[in-house]
């Protein structure tokens, strides 16, 4: 049931569009704003702050990383998998918990 | 007030920028920034995730609309996410018809009158929303007062596109709408939902 419509699919596709597909960013780049790891500044406080604080990016975040040689179109994506990447973690901590709590109940059938 | 990035603002090709146009004489207002996001490469990002937000607020499950509704408002109040919460608190007051049930859930949680299980629910997407994480007592909890399992995954899914959203409303700068703006997409949403 792996092509099933379900959010925890469309999730997944979501997030292997953004890391694996066609796009300006390089693809390890991508890869280190969704893990929010091993960033060099000024990106690496953009994508903290997407992460980490998102109400307290400002103008000069964007404006830093423009100057440092990145696109627009670049940033578009890194922002993207950064907020992506946080979220998912979430949402994965969440379902985790939940599958071992269910996983355990005999009135419940994992799906 | 634009958004942080210029391709978002003007870097739309001709057939988008006739649809934002007709937006604009249909509705007399201009496209949320919400909606131009998704517009903008959606090859990348936009095209799937108004999928995925569509079948979370709009799919089958026993959350109704208004509550789905309720949850997109309350995890973009706990994120503190300006544009999220004014379009979520309109269009969830517009779903229940009754906006101080709304405003009483996103000022107190634990004394506002609503369903007991939608409150432990929304609760826990607080709680992971504040301390990224969620205990499995927490989930035990939910179970065993009659959420099922099926309605915590719908309602996690709920906070995923928001939590998202709400990311990238504050990180690109969506511009904030005046409360008859913010009703305006309400309808829209509810009529047509996140397609």
């Amino acid at each position: 049931m792996a092509s099933e419509f379900t959010a925890r699919n469309v999730h997944n596709a979501v997030v292997t569009r953004v890391l694996q597909g066609n796009g300006e960013a390089p693809h390890p780049l991508r890869r280190a704003a969704f893990d929010n790891a091993g960033l060099e500044e000024p990106l690496r406080r953009l994508i903290n702050k997407v992460a980490a604080e998102p109400t307290r990016v400002t103008d000069d975040d964007i404006g830093a990383v423009k100057r440092s040689g990145l696109t627009e179109d670049q940033i578009f994506e890194l922002v993207i998998c950064a907020a992506i990447g946080q979220s998912s973690r979430l949402y994965e901590t969440a379902l985790s918990a939940l599958d071992k709590v269910s996983a355990s109940d005999p009135g419940e059938h994992a799906s | 007030m634009n958004m942080r990035l210029e391709v978002l603002n003007s870097g739309y090709g001709l057939a988008t920028r006739v649809l934002f146009a007709f937006v604009r004489m249909v509705s007399g207002h201009a496209t949320p920034d919400a909606a131009r996001l998704v517009f903008y490469r959606p090859d990348f990002y936009g095209s799937r995730m108004k999928e995925l937000t569509h079948h979370v607020m709009r799919g089958a499950s026993s959350w109704s609309v208004a509550d789905r509704e309720l949850m997109a408002a309350y995890v973009s109040t706990v994120n503190q996410s300006a544009f999220c919460i004014g379009a979520h608190t309109a269009t969830a007051s517009l779903a229940y018809k009754d906006p101080a049930a709304v405003a009483a859930v996103l000022s107190d949680i634990e004394s506002a009158p609503i369903d007991e299980k939608l409150r432990a629910t929304l609760r826990m997407l607080g709680k992971l929303e504040r301390e990224h994480s969620v205990a499995e007592s927490d989930m035990r909890a939910l179970l065993e007062m009659g959420v099922s399992k099926r309605q915590i995954e719908d309602a996690l899914a709920v906070c995923f596109a928001f939590d998202v959203t709400n990311r990238l409303a504050d990180a690109f700068g969506f511009e904030l709408l005046s409360s008859e703006g913010f009703a305006a997409g309400a309808k829209v949403l509810l009529s047509r939902g996140y397609r």
